[in-house]
C-alpha cells in the first residue's frame, strides 16, 4: 500500500491547490480513502490532516470504507422519484440485504443513491458498476440480480 | 492536423471540412448520448462498421480530404434529445431519422440506405395518428422547436474538430481576432439581451464589462458545468454532443475580459462529457485555437478541466471557485464583492453556464439584432429544457423564450400517457416550484416564472400526473435540500430539517392542524436568512405546493388520505372479490408472504404484514387488474375474525 501511494502522490508534492484531483486520483487507484492514504496525502501536499478530512468528507464522492465488488447506485433524481425510484431502492434492500448507504459483509455489494445521473429521459434509471440502466422495472432487476447471482458462480 | 495561423484562413478550412463531408454519398451517424449508449448505441455503430466493411463498401469512419469518393460515412453523433426513443440513427443527407435501432436492424438499414435508396419504413418514428415520419423535423417532438445551442447536437461528430469547422465552428473567433476590439464583443453580447443560463438570469453583458473593468490580474473565466439539479441534463447534453461551441465561447470571452485562463467545472456524474471535453481541448490546442498565439494573433487563452466531488451547493458561483481552489465548497457570506471583482484565487471571475458560453459564438456571427429577435422583450434567445417525468415524449428540446407550458407539454411533449390526468409541471429544481393546470398558459420566461412562485432555473420541467402526491414531492425537495446544504448557516442547516420533519410527519399520517402554519412560517424564515441562494429557495417547492395544492395537504392531515395514492402510511392495497381468479402470481411474488388464497380460490392480503411495496398489483395480469390501491388505510384485520372460519 505505502508503495502504491508514493507512487500515486508522487507528482502531487507541495501541490495543496490540487487537494480535489489528489482525492480522486487516489479513490480511483485503491477504491477508497483508508486512513493511512489521508495521512500521507497530509505529507505530500503540506496541509494539515484536518484539511484534508475537512475537505473530503465535504463532498458525496468520497468514501472511507472499502467498497463492495458491485456499487449499485439507484438514481433519486426528480424524473426518477416521480416514477418510483423508492420501489426501486426497497426491491434492492430486500435482494441484496443491506440497507442504502451500506455495504454487504462478504464485500460484494454496496448500495446508494445518487442525486441524478442527467439520463431522465430513461427514468427510472439504475447505475450498477458504471452501467447505465434504463426504464428499470421489476424483470430488469431481476435480470441485473441474475447477473449478479453469475459473476458470483464463475469464482 | 490541421493548424490555424490566420484568422483569414479560417473560411477556407471551413469549405475544405465542408467538402470533405460532400465527399461521402451517404452519412450514418449513430446518437453517442448517456441515454443512446445506455440503450446499446455503441453495439448499433459497431455493428454499422462491421457490415459496411463486409460489404465491401469503401468508408470513411472519419472525414479524409483526398483520393476517391466514398460510399459511406459513419461517425457517433451527441444527443439529438429524444433520449425515450433511442438509440437514434440519422442518415444524411436525407436526413432520415430513425428510432429504437437494434443492433438486428442495421443490416436492413445499411440495404436500404446503399442498395435501394429507400427508407426502412418500421423503423420511422409513429406518429399518434399512425403515420410515419422520416426526418427529424417531421417529428411532432421537434416540430415546433429552435435549436441554437442544440443545434449542433446529434449533427456533428463531437470528437471532430473538422466537423465543428463544417458548421461554421470558430468562424466567430475569428472574426472576433481580426475584427472587433474587447468593447465591440461586450456590446454585442449586451444588446443581444444574453441573461445567464444558470437559472438566476443575470445579463451577460453587464457581467463581462465589470470584468473588463475590474482591476487585478491574471483574470479568469470559469464555466459552470456543476449541472446538479435533479431532473436537468441540458448542460451534460451539450457538452457531450457540441463541446467546442462551449470553448469557443469560454475563448470569446477571455479575449473579451483579458483573460488567459480558464476553467470548466463539470459534475463528477459525467465521464462522458468529461471525456469528450478532454478531446475537444487537445484537438484545439493542436489547431492552435488554444494556448499560445490562438490563430497567430499573439491572443493566449488555455484551459483545464476540474471535475466536482459531489456537491450541489457547488453550483453557486463563490463555492464552486472555491471548490477549484481544493476547500470545501460554501457560498461565501453577503454583502461581498462580485465574482468578477473577487472570484477565483480572488481575482476578477467570469462565471457562466454551459449554455451561456455555447450561444456566443451564434451571437457573434448572426449578430446582437438576430438573437434580440427570439424570445420574449426581456428575456432573448431560446430556453433548453429537460422534459421529464409523466409525459408521452421525453427528452431535451429548445424553444424561443415565452413559449407556453401547454405548447411545450401539449403538443412537443405529446400530453400526460396512460391516459392520465396532468397534474402539476415542476421546473427550476429543488429551488423552483410547481406550478398547477392553470397556469398551463404563462408564457415561459425568466420574470414570469418568477412572479408565479417558481424559477426558470437552469432547465428541468418535470411533469406530474395525477399519480404524484404533492406534499411527496415537497418532502422529496426538502431530504435533497437537507441533504445538500452546506450548514455553514443555522436557517438553511436547521430550517431545512425542520421542514422536512413536518413534511414526514404528514406523509407519515401524523400531520398537525397546526403544521400548515408553521410550514409557511419556517419557509419565510429560511428564505429571509439564509446566506446563499441554496437556502432562499429552500421553501420554494413547500410555498408554491402549499400555494396552489392545499387541498392535497388537507386530505393528508385531516382525512389522513394520500389522493395520489402514493405516501406509503396512508395506502392499502386489496384484492377485489369480483376480480380475482386465483391465480396465486400475486402471492407467488409477494416479498413478505402476506398474501394467501388456494388456488382458483379468491385471496386475501393480510394487512397487518403487508409492507406496501406494491409488487401484487404490477404482477397481477392486466386482464384481471384484481388489486387496487385505497387510501386511507383500512386496518389491519384482528385476530377474532380470522378464528370465526
Amino acid at each position: 500500500m505505502e508503495d502504491r501511494l508514493s507512487e500515486i502522490l508522487s507528482p502531487y508534492k507541495g501541490k495543496q491547490d490540487a487537494l480535489i484531483p489528489i482525492l480522486q486520483k487516489v479513490q480511483e487507484e485503491i477504491g477508497y480513502l483508508p486512513a493511512e492514504a489521508m495521512q500521507e496525502i497530509a505529507r505530500t501536499t503540506g496541509l494539515p490532516q484536518s484539511r484534508v478530512y475537512a475537505v473530503a468528507t465535504f463532498y458525496a464522492q468520497f468514501y472511507f470504507t472499502r467498497r463492495g465488488r458491485h456499487q449499485s447506485k439507484i438514481c433519486t433524481g426528480t424524473a426518477c422519484h416521480v416514477k418510483g425510484a423508492a420501489r426501486i431502492m426497497d426491491t434492492f434492500e430486500r435482494e441484496l440485504g443491506i440497507a442504502c448507504g451500506e455495504t454487504s459483509e462478504d464485500y460484494e455489494h454496496s448500495l446508494e443513491t445518487v442525486a441524478c445521473v442527467g439520463s431522465c429521459a430513461l427514468a427510472p434509471v439504475v447505475v450498477v458498476d458504471e452501467e447505465v440502466y434504463g426504464q428499470v422495472d421489476s424483470s430488469k432487476m431481476s435480470k441485473i440480480f441474475d447477473d449478479f447471482k453469475e459473476t458470483e458462480k464463475e469464482d | 492536423m490541421i493548424q490555424i495561423t490566420s484568422p483569414p484562413q479560417m473560411a477556407k478550412i471551413m469549405e475544405q471540412c465542408q467538402a470533405a463531408l460532400a465527399r461521402q454519398k451517404v452519412r450514418f451517424l449513430v446518437c453517442a448520448g448517456t441515454g443512446c449508449v445506455a440503450g446499446g448505441s455503441l453495439d448499433v455503430y459497431d455493428e454499422f462498421k462491421r457490415l459496411i466493411e463486409e460489404k465491401g463498401i469503401s468508408v470513411d469512419v472519419e472525414l479524409l480530404y483526398e483520393g476517391q469518393k466514398s460510399d459511406a460515412g459513419i461517425g457517433i453523433g451527441g444527443c439529438h434529445g429524444f433520449c425515450q426513443m433511442g438509440p437514434l440513427v440519422r442518415v444524411e443527407p436525407k436526413e432520415t431519422f430513425y428510432t429504437k435501432v437494434k443492433v438486428a436492424d442495421v443490416e436492413e438499414i445499411v440495404t436500404a440506405t446503399i442498395d435501394k435508396d429507400t427508407v426502412v419504413e418500421r423503423l420511422l418514428y409513429q406518429n399518434p395518428d399512425g403515420s410515419r415520419s422520416v426526418t427529424e423535423h417531421e417529428v411532432p417532438f421537434y416540430s415546433t422547436q429552435q435549436r441554437i445551442v442544440l443545434g449542433k447536437c446529434g449533427v456533428i461528430n463531437p470528437e471532430d474538430i473538422r466537423e465543428y469547422f463544417a458548421a461554421e465552428g470558430y468562424q466567430a473567433l475569428a472574426h472576433v481576432l481580426q475584427d472587433l476590439t474587447r468593447e465591440q464583443v461586450i456590446d454585442i453580447v449586451t444588446r443581444s439581451g444574453l441573461r445567464g443560463r444558470g437559472g438566476a438570469g443575470f445579463p451577460a453583458g453587464r457581467k463581462w464589462q465589470s470584468c473588463l473593468q475590474a482591476t487585478g490580474s491574471p483574470k479568469y473565466i470559469v464555466c459552470n458545468g456543476d449541472e446538479g439539479d435533479p431532473g436537468a441534463f441540458m448542460d451534460r447534453s451539450v457538452l457531450e454532443g457540441d463541446p467546442l461551441a462551449v470553448i469557443e465561447g469560454m475563448t470569446i470571452a477571455g479575449y473579451s475580459v483579458g483573460a488567459s485562463y480558464g476553467y470548466i467545472y463539470v459534475r463528477a456524474e459525467y465521464p462522458l462529457a468529461v471525456k469528450r471535453l478532454h478531446k475537444a481541448i487537445a484537438q484545439a490546442r493542436q489547431s492552435q485555437l488554444l494556448g499560445d498565439n490562438i490563430m497567430g494573433t499573439g491572443f493566449n487563452f488555455d484551459l483545464k478541466i476540474f471535475q466536482g466531488a459531489g456537491a450541489f451547493v457547488c453550483g453557486e458561483s463563490t463555492a464552486l471557485t472555491l471548490s477549484i481552489e481544493g476547500k470545501r465548497g460554501m457560498p461565501r457570506v453577503a454583502p461581498r464583492p462580485r465574482t468578477t471583482e473577487i472570484g477565483l484565487w480572488d481575482k476578477p471571475t467570469v462565471l457562466n453556464n454551459v449554455k451561456s458560453f455555447a450561444y456566443v459564438p451564434d451571437i457573434i456571427r448572426k449578430g446582437a439584432d438576430w438573437f434580440k429577435a427570439i424570445g420574449t422583450e426581456t428575456s432573448s434567445g431560446t430556453a433548453v429544457f429537460a422534459l421529464t417525468g409523466n409525459i408521452t415524449n421525453s427528452g431535451l428540446i429548445e424553444v424561443p423564450m415565452g413559449t407556453t407550458f401547454r405548447e411545450i407539454i401539449f403538443n412537443l411533449g405529446g400530453g400526460i400517457p396512460d391516459g392520465e390526468k396532468f397534474k402539476a409541471v415542476q421546473t427550476g429544481g429543488p429551488s423552483g416550484g410547481c406550478l398547477p393546470e392553470s397556469l398551463l398558459d404563462l408564457p415561459i420566461d425568466f420574470d414570469s416564472l418568477d412572479e408565479a412562485g417558481a424559477i426558470m432555473g437552469s432547465g428541468g420541467m418535470v411533469i406530474m400526473d395525477e399519480r404524484t402526491c404533492m406534499v411527496d414531492v415537497a418532502r422529496y425537495f426538502l431530504d435533497f435540500t437537507v441533504i445538500e446544504s452546506c450548514g455553514q448557516c443555522v436557517p438553511c442547516r436547521l430550517g431545512t430539517k425542520q421542514l422536512l420533519e413536518v413534511l414526514e410527519d404528514i406523509c407519515a399520517g401524523k400531520g398537525r392542524k397546526e403544521d400548515l402554519d408553521l410550514l409557511y412560517e419556517l419557509s419565510h424564515a429560511v428564505h429571509a436568512a439564509s446566506i446563499c441562494g441554496l437556502g432562499q429557495t429552500a421553501a420554494n417547492p413547500v410555498l408554491t405546493t402549499l400555494r396552489y395544492f392545499k387541498e392535497e395537504y388537507e386530505a393528508h392531515i385531516f382525512d389522513k388520505c394520500c389522493p395520489a395514492k402514493v405516501c406509503k402510511a396512508l395506502i392499502s392495497f386489496v384484492i377485489s372479490e369480483d376480480r380475482c381468479k386465483g391465480c396465486g402470481i400475486c402471492a407467488k411474488h409477494c416479498p413478505v408472504s402476506a398474501i394467501t388464497g388456494e388456488k382458483k380460490q379468491v385471496h386475501v392480503i393480510d394487512q397487518s404484514l403487508c409492507i406496501q411495496c406494491g409488487v401484487c398489483m404490477e404482477k397481477c395480469p392486466k386482464k384481471f387488474r384484481a388489486v387496487d390501491c385505497v387510501s386511507p388505510r383500512i386496518k389491519a384485520a384482528v385476530p377474532e375474525t380470522m378464528e370465526t372460519t
